[in-house]
């Protein structure tokens, strides 16, 4: 137990340095730097001052010496300061997480409260009108593209039904979170949905549903009891594999919305080549990811007795 | 006086997938008497399974019963509502199958699943349940019952996950238990102890046992009376003794001859034990005439011009076949 998670401790920190490090090769290929894209900007800045920032900066260092620099930072937990705000990157990371964490929470709950129902009727009665119904909407959330199906959505819902704010994240309400987590919510409802069909589907097949049924116990308790946990069992990878993807997976919607999370501070820094502010975000994102994995193992832990004693 | 708890009248059972059915079992004729053990043996594929299934009411689309009777205790099984089917299985029809590995709920324990029918059929509180649990894990044989009842199956053997399962299959003292080749999956060490078992429990609770098996032998030994299919079909029925000594329809004798006895020399000449040469046909491909016909070596024009039916023999017993011993 304790094994596992120091086992996990020591990957995250190894898929840390790895991203991190793969971050700034990929700054050092693209064409810019943070002050080219002030003069980008059609801001007036002459060529002497940009030198000058770049010099304060450190940007002309050499890759290794900048690169040991951060890190070293880092190990201290020091994430560095936005070459665009001057600010901490810490300082700026703090507000934009919990709006990132929320917009996250909201999509993942509305993808599991729609798409595993929608999977289990699926499952029960394969092969009818429902199941094809279902399954073609299945699709069809997989393949829309996210920003396009928000802004149908923000047509629908704010322009012309009043129902709910366009964009904006309010004062913190629930009214402004529901577009933007129903939009990152689709696609992973709808794989959801499938897979949740199919473990189902598995799941009636399984020789102790037959042994179940030949207890004589009614289908609501043969489903309840002894369907409904082994076919979840089947599905909680999945929600978790979503959920922990979904900060990096909000990136587009938090812009569309304009959603001041970790997502439109990464696609705002990458403009302005703010290269502390980037790594900063992708951090987030990261650690996200293998935080809410290792929840999983632990969750695991708890509803399948088989894993307890490997 | 004896008397019949399962008595089964021209059981069909057919494959409905397509425009029209396929009969993959039809004119199955066998009763059981209360407390007997009733033998049910043929290849693999002839239809043992789905008989057995359509007695506990347990066939899965596409098939489904598509005729005859099945009356157990006088009432027909084939034709009840499924709510009342419910009632009765596990309470007076139960099963045990043959992969004890993958019979039982992984994420329940064994407790649970014992428990569970008394819940079901005899209206118990969880708790209550849970010390009749421990009583039934105790009459199999499982050692420190009290301990074994929180375990998850993946922490038993299989013999042992045998013994859970027939723990829950005799549960409510069942009038029937069907056992579907419940040893072929385990260890030949422990294949005798499971059936001795079982048919200990049956005995002390006056349960019939239908018991299904490859094994001409087994089934021989422990039974009153076999029944052999082959095809879809009961070729032939007798007591035990008579056919493990005298098999009247050819195919029984092969299934005879294939058997490895002690104190049987090869005769000689005779390299190695028979076999009868082929496989059991397909149920979309079964013969017109005689269906062990193409393997069969006694077999004249007239076994393969239109079915045969079952006769009476002399010496009792019946048989489906126009030249048999
Ligand atoms: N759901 C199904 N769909 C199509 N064919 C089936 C189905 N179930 C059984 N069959 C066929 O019916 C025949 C009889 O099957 P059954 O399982 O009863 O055989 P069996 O005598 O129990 O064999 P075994 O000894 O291998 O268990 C086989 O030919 C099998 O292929
Ligand atoms: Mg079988």
């Amino acid at each position: 137990m304790l094994n596992v998670l120091l086992r996990r401790l020591v990957q995250a920190a190894l898929t840390v340095f790895v991203v991190i490090t793969l971050v700034f090769l990929l700054f050092s290929v693209i064409p810019g730097t943070y002050a080219s894209s002030l003069q980008a900007d059609k801001r007036d800045v002459s060529a002497e001052v940009l030198e000058r920032i770049e010099a304060e900066l450190g940007l002309n260092d050499p890759l290794p010496q900048r690169f040991g620099r951060y890190m070293a930072g880092l190990v201290q937990g020091d994430l560095g300061t936005s070459y665009a705000t001057k600010r901490p990157v810490a300082d700026m990371l703090a507000g934009r997480i919990w709006a990132s964490f929320r917009l996250a929470c909201g999509a993942i709950l509305f993808a599991v409260c729609i798409g595993l129902p929608l999977g289990f009727f699926a499952a029960m009665r394969r092969g009818t009108w429902l199941d094809t119904a279902t399954m073609s909407l299945a699709v069809s959330g997989l393949s829309i593209p996210a920003f396009w199906a928000g802004l149908v959505l923000m047509y629908l819902f704010s322009l012309k039904l009043h129902w709910l704010p366009t964009f904006g994240y309010g004062s913190g309400g629930l009214r402004h979170l529901i577009l933007p987590a129903i939009t990152l919510g689709i696609a992973p409802m709808a794989l959801l949905a499938r897979t949740t069909r199919a473990a189902v589907l598995e799941t009636l097949n399984a020789d102790f549903i037959r042994t179940a049924r030949s207890k004589g116990m009614s289908e609501q308790r043969l489903v309840l009891r002894h369907l409904a946990r082994n076919a979840f069992v089947l599905v909680l990878t999945t929600i978790g594999l979503q959920f922990g993807s979904m900060l990096g997976g909000s990136v587009v919607i938090e812009k569309l919305f304009a959603w001041p999370g970790v997502g439109s501070l990464l696609i705002d820094s990458v403009g302005l080549r703010d290269l502390p502010a980037v790594q900063g975000a992708i951090l987030v994102i990261v650690l996200f990811f293998l935080l809410i994995n290792t929840l999983v193992d632990l969750a695991y832990l708890v509803v399948d007795p088989r894993i307890r004693y490997r | 006086m004896t008397e019949t708890v399962l008595d089964v009248r021209d059981l069909a059972i057919s494959l409905c997938d397509g425009p029209t059915p396929v009969a993959a079992v039809e004119g199955v004729n066998f009763s059981i008497n209360r407390g007997e053990v009733f033998g049910l043996v043929g290849e693999s594929g002839c239809g043992k399974s789905l008989c057995a299934l359509a007695l506990a009411g347990l066939l899965k689309a596409p098939m489904a019963i598509s005729g005859g009777q099945i009356l157990l205790e006088g009432r027909d099984l084939a034709t009840l509502p499924p709510r009342e089917m419910r009632h009765l299985r596990g309470n007076k029809v139960s099963m045990i199958f043959q992969e004890p590995m993958t019979a039982l709920n992984p994420l329940m324990t064994v407790g649970d699943q014992i428990g569970e029918m008394f819940v079901l059929h005899r209206g118990l509180t969880a708790r209550a349940a849970r010390m009749k649990a421990i009583e039934a894990l105790e009459q199999v044989q499982v050692s420190s019952p009290e301990r074994r009842i929180n375990a998850y199956p993946h922490q038993l053997s299989g013999g042992m996950r045998q013994r859970v399962m027939i723990a829950i299959a005799l549960a409510c003292d069942p009038a029937l238990l069907i056992a579907d080749e419940p040893t072929t999956a385990l260890d030949v060490t422990i294949q005798a102890e499971i059936v001795e078992l079982v048919l200990d429990l049956c005995r002390a609770r006056g349960t019939a046992v239908m018991m299904i098996s490859h094994d001409l032998g087994l089934v021989a030994r422990i039974c009153n009376r076999v029944a052999v299919m082959y095809a879809g079909q009961i070729v032939e029925q007798r007591s035990a003794g008579d056919i493990f000594t005298a098999p009247a329809h050819p195919y029984t004798r092969g299934l005879v001859d294939a058997l490895p006895r002690l104190g049987r020399r090869l005769e000689r000449g005779q390299e190695r034990l028979t076999e009868i040469g082929g496989v059991v046909p397909a149920i979309r491909d079964f013969p017109q005439g005689c269906r062990f016909a193409p393997r069969c070596g006694r077999v004249t024009p007239e076994c393969r011009a239109a079915p045969v039916s079952m006769t009476d023999l002399n010496k009792g017993g019946r048989v489906r076949c126009l030249h048999h011993v």
